[in-house]
């Protein structure tokens, strides 16, 4: 049982001052992110039945490294960020809560290393 | 994690059903009781009423059932049309006022509980204690530190038309029970109830505190927990639009920094 009142529950530790960055750039990398997997998916699509030389080529072209970079970056960004929310949402044991948000950080950034390092490695050649 | 399921001490089980009575248009009304001094869980009580013997509104119906039926059923009401927000229930499924909601909105029974997700006092009365903490917690008065004027403090009409569809707010705590991120995280998402008070001091003209007004605002719980599911808008008994109220809190957090 607590009294202390009411209005001092409301005000808690006070506001964080922050939370519109995250708002922000999950709509900017939302914007980003429409026209970057459209063009995810034409490369794909135009991949198919190609073997795997005609596939390494047309994936280490330039023009192509950059747009899967930017696509990987935008897209585990605003995973990060949206997961983040889900997490905050629904997660209400400040314990878990924490491992959570960690947890969700170090898998997004993960999977974002991993995917420009294997789009880097088709863009040199290797 | 949510509690997808209710607290063994939450179950509804079923009720009394008091007689009904004789007529020609009967209604049936299935009422959430609750009593805090019996120790037992809440049930549905089930009252027939006979329509020609009632007014038309649900709140006539669960007063004629105080008045003729059984005096033990609680709720509030006060100003019976929609402008004291005193009677704000759940029937038939949405959060709205009893006094407003005619009777022959509902097809079949007419279903009553409390406002969701709230402690409950007894029968139809929520315990708004924490939802008036968060109204004081965004000072919902005017701030000015310029010198008082001889008269009022001047508003053209342009300015004050900025208030319409935000003044008419009657607090009855419709929108913020209806919404899921206050049904999680109440206890430090303000709702669209306060929210919307809270724009309607951003943008009035005469205000002098709208920075330190953001500042209060601006946090990932009290404000970002709004995902615009439009729940409020929806079930605002007075036609207001709480989440477009947020959104446009939103976009003056983005305005002052971009």
């Amino acid at each position: 049982m607590s009294l202390r009142t009411p209005l001092g529950k409301v005000r808690g530790l006070g506001s964080a001052k922050s939370g519109t960055e995250h708002w922000w750039m999950q709509r900017v990398t939302a914007i980003a992110n429409i026209p970057l997997t459209i063009g995810f998916i034409i490369v794909l699509v135009s991949l198919i039945g190609a073997d795997h030389a005609a596939v390494a080529a047309r994936l280490g072209h330039p023009v192509i490294v950059i747009l899967q970079l930017a696509f990987i970056v935008s897209i585990t960004w605003h995973m990060r960020l949206g997961m983040q929310v889900v997490i905050e949402d629904y997660v209400h044991h400040e314990g878990w809560k924490i491992a959570c948000v960690v947890a969700n950080t170090f898998f997004s950034a993960a999977i974002a290393i991993a995917g420009i390092f294997a789009i880097l490695k088709l863009g040199f050649g290797a | 994690m949510v509690e997808l399921s209710l607290p063994q001490n939450s179950r509804v089980g079923e009720g009394k059903s008091w007689p009904a009575a004789t007529g020609a248009r009967l209604k049936e009304f299935q009422v959430y009781r609750w009593n805090p001094d019996d120790g037992q869980n809440p049930t549905v009580d089930s009252y027939t009423i006979d329509l020609d013997e009632c007014g038309p509104m649900v709140l006539d119906a669960i007063i004629k059932i105080k008045n003729e039926i059984d005096p033990t059923l609680t709720f509030r009401r006060s100003c019976r049309e929609g402008i004291c927000g005193s009677c704000a229930m759940n029937i038939d499924g949405t959060n709205t006022l009893a006094c407003t909601k005619g009777i022959d909105e509902v097809d079949g029974p007419v279903k009553i509980y409390p406002l969701p997700h709230l402690p409950v006092v007894k029968d139809l009365v929520p315990d708004l204690t924490r939802f008036y903490a968060q109204h004081r917690s965004i000072e919902p008065w005017l701030q000015t530190v310029s010198p008082e004027p001889q008269r009022e403090w001047a508003q053209s009409k342009d300015d004050r038309e900025k208030l319409d569809g935000l003044y008419e707010c009657i607090l009855c705590a419709c929108c913020s029970t209806s919404c899921p991120s206050y049904w999680w995280n109440g206890d430090r998402y303000l709702g669209p109830a306060v929210l919307l008070q809270a724009y309607r001091w951003l943008i009035d003209s005469r205000d002098e505190a709208t920075g330190d007004r953001l500042d209060n605002l601006e946090d990932p719980f009290r404000l970002y927990r709004c995902h615009t599911i439009m729940n409020c808008a929806k079930a605002c008994p007075k036609g207001l639009n709480p989440a477009k109220a947020i959104a446009e809190i939103k976009k003056m957090m983005v305005e002052r920094r971009v």
